[in-house]
């Protein structure tokens, strides 16, 4: 049976439906996915381990290392935390099993979601199923190049600073970071707590519509949750008459975007205004000029905090020591790699007594600014677009020796995480044979005009995103 | 915007790292980068803006005081390093 199931093009709403309608049973749609496993992960490295039993009555899902579930090893793609079995499911791996969904396995990441290739990943990178020897982004580098190569219908991943957008558009699908407090965070390892956010990543729109319909909503375990104030809705139309969207001129500005980026993404606006949406420029300076640092030093000052709980006392690796507070600073050194020490320090730093009000406190003044300016953008617009990444995949070791380098593939995904919207990477072309991705931004819970104008550009593409290599 | 490797060490024992001598090398140069760059946020007036510190605008969520069960101790004990009579162990707090 699992022969008849092509996973390189099987969508997940199609999949639900080859599930409903009886033609394939979950446990063989759950071995047809981890055949594609055994035969391709070898080279791609996307799962860090997969679970055999199918157990549930729909179809399978791929979750990031990072999302907690029970009885099954979760490790953040850290040596820390190598050999952790959580003893109790994060509030969404719980919604995936009463929705009945199978898990796949665990993904790899970035260690504790901190990167944007996996090549922080303490277990070894992913791969780019377009070019193995290129990297598939990151943090959620191993769901994003699983869902492209086949190895999972659709999966979620955690987002900070881009890393669900990121690599959605580096290896050519569909990720969504939702708006901030939308869905629950509890059971997921914290890296920045007023950013982290989880969020789907699949083949199409409507599959990431369907999965976030799933998983969002209040939460009583997580006390930054909401209620949605309206429900999600399937996209359907071809056409985006009515649509405003606004394209920040500073994005455009900015010289780091590839030239073969830059093309892709106007010919994608030429196409959503031929659909029509009427398209203009709006301005976010301070956004694009002062997103990055503020996020930089956001992120690590509560990274560097919410770390402090891995101290080898209650779970997580522990080094030997003659007192307790060598016991804690020998296991925190060999269990972390470098850049969350990296992030630890920087954080600790600008939290110390004396740099806080020129550091964290003014980042936090920042962030205000951009929050406003991206509200004052959406007086105008419905939705915001701009290239989801600067480039397209690139070689792995390209950026390993430059943390600033790495920083920078998240330059266009960074303002809006901070100012606590959603985005929606919807894939708009090829440059160099490598996908690129669109990045849509909406207002506070603007999914719905996000999954519409995703859908219809989606449509009208109509790109072909199995892998080359892949193709039969 | 310079850091230096005695500053390193300073933050790194209150992060509770005990860094190899390489490392706080390593980390002196890049950090000193890192924070040449996110310095750039101090070029801003900002006295009259508040600063925000969440996206959402959520004052005093409250819980119900419904009583609910706990994780067995045997689970909470089971990722443990080392625990003793029901209680994690740990070196000599010295």
């Amino acid at each position: 049976m699992s022969a008849a199931v092509d996973t390189l093009r099987l969508t997940a709403e199609d999949a639900l439906g080859l599930v409903e309608r009886r033609e394939v049973s979950p446990a063989e749609l759950h071995g047809a996915y981890l055949e594609a496993i055994g035969e391709r992960d070898g080279e791609l490295h996307c799962y860090l381990r997969t679970v055999a039993e199918a157990e549930g009555t729909s179809i399978p899902i791929a979750l990031k290392d990072v999302i907690s579930t029970r009885g099954v090893e979760t490790t953040a793609g850290s040596r820390i935390l190598s050999g952790y079995v959580p003893v109790f499911d994060s509030t969404v791996a719980a919604r995936c099993k009463a929705a009945g969904l199978t898990l796949l396995g665990k993904t790899n990441t970035d260690e504790f979601a901190m990167g944007s290739s996996t090549e922080n990943s303490a277990f070894g990178p992913s791969r780019n199923p377009w070019d193995p020897s290129r990297v598939p982004g990151g943090s959620g580098g191993g769901t994003a190049a699983a869902v492209s190569a086949g190895l999972a219908p659709w999966g979620l991943g955690s987002d900070t600073g881009g890393s669900i957008k990121q690599p959605s558009a580096l290896c050519g699908n569909v990720g969504l970071r939702p708006t901030y407090g939308t869905v629950s965070r509890y059971g997921i390892v914290a890296f920045a707590s007023s950013l982290d956010q989880v969020g789907p990543v699949a083949k199409t729109v409507r599959d990431v519509a369907l999965l976030y319909r799933i998983i969002a909503g209040r939460d009583a375990a997580d006390s930054t949750t909401v209620e949605l104030p309206s429900a999600v809705e399937l996209p359907s139309a071809e056409r985006l008459e009515g649509l405003r969207v606004g394209v920040p001129r500073q994005a455009m500005a900015l010289e780091a975007i590839e030239p073969g980026v830059r093309a892709a993404f106007e010919a994608a606006l030429e196409l959503v205004e031929e659909l029509g949406a009427e398209v203009g420029e709006c301005d976010l300076p301070l956004s694009f000029d002062y997103g990055l640092p503020c996020y930089y030093l956001i992120a690590p000052a509560e990274a560097s905090s919410n770390l402090a709980r891995y101290d080898g006392v209650r779970y997580g690796r522990r080094s030997e020591g003659e007192s307790y507070r060598e016991m804690v600073e020998g296991s925190r050194d060999e269990g972390f790699g470098d850049e969350p020490k990296r992030r630890i320090m920087l954080g600790t730093y600008a939290l110390s007594a004396g740099y806080y009000d020129a550091y964290y406190g003014q980042a936090q003044k920042v962030r205000t600014l951009i929050v406003r300016e991206h509200a004052s953008a959406f007086e105008k617009f419905d939705v915001l677009a701009t290239p989801t990444s600067p480039t397209v995949a690139f070689p792995l070791g390209d950026r390993t020796a430059d943390p600033l380098a790495m920083y920078a593939c998240d330059l266009l995904t960074i303002p809006s995480c901070v100012a606590g919207l959603p985005g929606l990477n919807v894939p708009c072309g090829f440059s160099e044979g490598l996908p690129v991705g669109l990045q849509l931004i909406g207002p506070q819970f603007g999914e719905n005009a996000l999954f519409r104008a995703g859908h219809a550009l989606e449509r009208a593409l109509g790109l072909d995103l199995v892998p080359a290599r892949l193709r039969a | 915007m310079a850091i230096t490797a005695e500053q390193v060490l300073h933050v790194a024992r209150l992060a509770r790292l005990d860094l190899t001598d390489d490392e706080v090398e390593r980390l002196t140069g890049e950090l000193g980068a890192i924070l040449d760059a996110v310095s750039k946020v101090s070029e801003l007036d900002l006295s009259d803006v508040p600063p925000t510190s969440h996206p959402l605008d959520l004052v005093n969520v409250w819980a119900d005081d419904a009583p609910h069960d706990s994780l067995p101790l045997e689970d909470v004990l089971r990722n443990a390093p080392a625990s003793e009579r029901g209680l994690f162990r740990v070196p000599p707090t010295g």
